[in-house]
């Protein structure tokens, strides 16, 4: 079985050891993932599967035969931007764009957790299905996400506006 | 090249069945095993793929809950009973990692992941009894601030960085094993082992021994828990030190309390010499400290390490008075 990326087929690669990174990157094309670290500490490789974010750089891509990954290059509808591809330009949330990719693509994991009632590490009432939307949960919950040119505020500010009042 | 063959597990039977010749590895989420194999710490030549196994979350018949090992770290965090029933395990979950990796990790992969001691992965450099027994262990004289101050050894001074397990050997959670011979269960806190001299070994699975579940005994509604992580930065980042405490009053004498460390031994380190000196003991920092006192007399610091004394011996104090002002409020 396949696995869908972009709403495209790929093949699921013969060595086992090749990461979901180096499928996008090395056997797609696909560069828009960046390797930051590949060992899992900095989130420039983020991606999602089914909808969740996780880490390219430590998923082996033989695992993920049937699933269906989404990429930078596959998150806006159209020939447009996400709203949230706009929001960084809009609110300065990158400088020389590396990270960029990967914080994208986990805010909108992150959204998507947030709705779901996903508590974190500063969510008081961990009873609450209902996580509000704060400037303190969207810091944490982007922790896995470095970005070494400190776009920090901008990031956090670009995620807010796009989110803040959906989720209010 | 290292010859590599992956293979996809149906049900535990199946897995055990494929592993049985001792060579191949269980992958779950492969957050920790991948970047193992990265760095040739791991040199495994098959891989038995285990995230098809159960991963499902449901009440035991002694008012428990059983945890699929294949249960994804996020999907425990945000089931209801966990939040609910199991707050210091929410909690826990929630101060590792960040949450791309939490939701890739398994359970079962989170008892088993190995140390971030840095010379441990520094195949090229380094000297590790634990990657290579018999070797040297240049953490000793080396950049000790992260490593262990209970547990240790001559041999490996080594921490276990898992949150989710700290937590866990606070609830006296039970491990389900499975191999070709049959299952069996083991204390999470005996699960893993001490270094001594052979820190190679760092539990009591036999080889191709699997995971299957984790089993949470029946809730204290009685008690007040949490888990307290202390690090270098406020986020995505190992322990220094954390606490994983259950605090059970009358009025202001302690009934029972359960009370374990991370960040500070080679295991997670149920401190059971703290829970001795709280037991019918009034709730008070005099107390906190004597109970800090008798566990962090056996504490033997390194060169870059001596403050985790001194922080494990607040944090515990910190955490023991939030849950006693929590359950007089």
């Amino acid at each position: 079985m396949p696995m869908m990326i972009n709403g495209r087929e790929a093949p699921v690669p013969g060595d086992a050891r090749v990461s979901l990174l180096d499928l996008l990157r090395e056997h797609l094309e696909l560069y828009g993932t960046k390797k930051g670290c590949n060992q899992g500490a900095c989130g420039a490789c983020t991606v999602l599967v089914d909808g969740e974010r996780v880490l390219s750089c430590l998923a082996l891509a033989v695992q993920y035969e049937g699933r269906e990954v989404t990429t930078i290059e596959g998150l806006a509808s159209g020939g447009g931007l996400h709203p949230l591809q706009q929001a960084f330009i809009d609110d300065d949330g990158f400088q020389c764009g590396y990270c960029t990719p990967g914080q994208i693509c986990s805010a909108v994991g992150m959204v998507d957790e947030l709705r779901r009632g996903v508590p974190s590490y500063v969510t008081d009432d961990l009873a609450a299905t209902n996580v509000a939307f704060s400037h303190d949960e969207v810091r944490e919950r982007m922790s896995g996400n470095l970005c070494r040119c400190g776009a920090y505020n901008g990031i956090v500010e670009a995620i807010t506006d796009v989110y803040a009042e959906q989720q209010a | 090249m290292i010859e590599l063959t992956y293979t996809r597990a149906s049900d535990a039977e199946d897995a055990v069945h494929r592993a049985v010749d001792g060579q191949g590895r269980y992958l779950g989420g492969g957050t920790n095993l991948v970047d193992l194999m990265r760095e040739t710490v791991e040199k495994p030549s098959e891989l038995v793929d285990v995230t098809g196994l159960s991963r499902a979350i449901a009440p035991t018949a002694e008012g428990g809950l059983m945890i699929g090992a294949a249960a994804r770290n996020t999907a425990v965090a945000e089931h209801e009973v966990v939040r609910s029933s199991y707050p210091m395990l929410a909690r826990a979950i929630v101060a590792g990692a960040s949450a791309q990796i939490r939701n890739m990790a398994t359970v079962g992969g989170n008892l088993l992941q190995r140390t971030r001691c840095t010379y441990f992965y520094d195949t090229d450099g380094s000297r590790c009894n634990k990657r290579a027994p018999g070797d040297g262990c240049d953490a000793l004289e080396g950049f000790n601030r992260m490593h262990a101050i209970l547990g240790a050894s001559p041999a490996c001074v080594a921490t276990h960085p898992s949150d989710m397990c700290v937590a866990l050997a606070a609830l006296d959670a039970i491990v389900h094993v499975r191999s070709v011979s049959g299952e069996r269960t083991i204390d999470l806190c005996d699960l893993h082992t001490l270094p001594g001299d052979r820190p190679d070994i760092e539990t009591v699975l036999e080889p191709g021994e699997l995971i299957t579940a984790v089993e949470l005994p029946a809730p204290n509604p009685a008690a007040f828990s949490t888990y307290r992580k202390v690090r270098d930065r406020s986020s995505y980042a190992f322990a220094l030190v954390s606490v994983a405490a259950a605090l059970e009053l009358d009025n202001s004498a302690i009934v029972a309390a359960r009370v374990a460390l991370g960040g500070v031994a080679p295991k997670p380190w149920r401190a059971r010499r703290v829970e001795a000196a709280l037991r019918g003991q009034p709730a008070t920092e005099a107390t906190f400290r004597r109970a800090a006192d008798a566990e962090l007399a056996d504490a033997r610091p390194l060169a870059g390490n001596a403050f985790k004394v001194e922080l494990a011996r607040r944090t515990l104090t910190a955490v023991l008075w939030q849950l006693t002002e929590e359950a007089r409020s």
